[in-house]
């Protein structure tokens, strides 16, 4: 299955205009997550701006690129730490995640922000993420399946269509859920 | 009700959905309670969904996240091909793959065949009802 993903993650990398006082400004490199680079170079000059006295209209960016993931066939524990802002103020949090890519528990972090606290994406910021090791997971979420010999039940099975072409709205017979 | 396939590691699934359609792969670890990472020898290990799997009675030894030829090797030691032909749900399976693939000539000698069965059963059936 080839996965798609809502959100990429890349490394924008950027500075100030070089002046005649400071020819060599810092440069700052960001990782973020947008859905394409046009986002994520707004985005960049969004935290840029917050953070340090650089704008976009005296700055430059010098270069952005993707960032893939190394081995998307493991399943690793992300942790995520936001903050995002709710009707109320601000709040950080944490977030944990199994998933095979980052982009995969970013965008699992995202849907999860929104039915459950209502927060969108243009309110929630990513302070850090981090692949944490099994000993480290804190949510029972992540560590219920950290069990090499589980073994658990499907409880309510439906036989689904093996196409949306096939797919209808109503059904002649009750279904099955047990198999 | 009792229930007898179990998400494992080791368990043989079929595919019902998507482009792997009718595959039978193999599940190594368990990602959360929706979704499974599913591996094949002939497939790049994807995750997939539990809703596009149907669990089968067929389950292999292999460890988590088994390389590709420590489970090339527990599908030939689990026979799992020759467990899957020989149970009822494979057998339909493979029915139904070979009608799909009969030509019109092949649907016509099947339509011969099956009234020359029908031909014969009748002929014993009148001949039981006589002697009765």
């Amino acid at each position: 299955m080839a996965s798609t993903f809502r959100f990429h993650q890349y490394q924008v990398v950027g500075r100030a205009n070089p002046k005649s006082e400071e020819d060599v400004p810092k440069v700052y490199r960001m990782k973020l997550w947008s859905t394409d680079e046009v986002r994520a170079k707004s985005k960049f000059w969004y935290f840029l701006r917050k953070l340090k006295k650089v704008k976009k209209s005296h700055g430059q960016i010098l270069s952005i690129n993707e960032i893939f993931e190394k081995k998307p066939t493991t399943i690793k524990n992300f942790g995520l730490w936001i903050r995002h802002q709710s009707r109320s103020g601000y709040h950080n949090m944490y977030k944990e995640y199994r998933d095979v890519t980052l982009n995969g528990a970013v965008e699992q972090m995202y849907s999860e922000m929104a039915s459950r606290h209502r927060v969108r994406f243009s309110c929630i910021q990513i302070i850090k993420t981090a692949t944490i090791p099994v000993s480290l997971c804190k949510r029972v979420s992540t560590t219920q399946f950290h069990d090499s010999k589980i073994k658990f039940p499907l409880t309510y099975r439906l036989i689904r269509p093996s196409s949306r072409k096939l797919k209808t709205t109503y059904k002649a017979k009750r279904p099955t859920t047990f198999i | 009700m009792v229930f007898r396939r179990f998400v494992e590691i080791g368990r043989v699934a079929l595919i019902n959905y998507g482009e792997n359609y009718g595959k039978l792969v193999v599940i190594t670890d368990v990602v959360d309670h929706n979704r499974a990472l599913v591996d094949s020898p002939d497939m790049v290990r994807t995750v997939i969904n539990f809703k596009r799997l149907t669990l089968t009675d067929i389950t292999i030894e292999i460890r988590r996240l088994a390389r590709k030829k420590e489970l090339k090797e527990a599908i030939e030691a689990g026979e799992v091909h020759k467990k899957w032909a020989a149970s009822s749900w494979g057998r339909k399976l493979a029915v139904q793959d070979k009608r799909a693939k009969l030509g019109d000539f092949d649907r016509f000698k099947v339509m011969v065949a099956r009234v020359k069965r029908s031909a014969v059963l009748k002929r014993e059936l009148a001949k039981l009802r006589k002697t009765k």
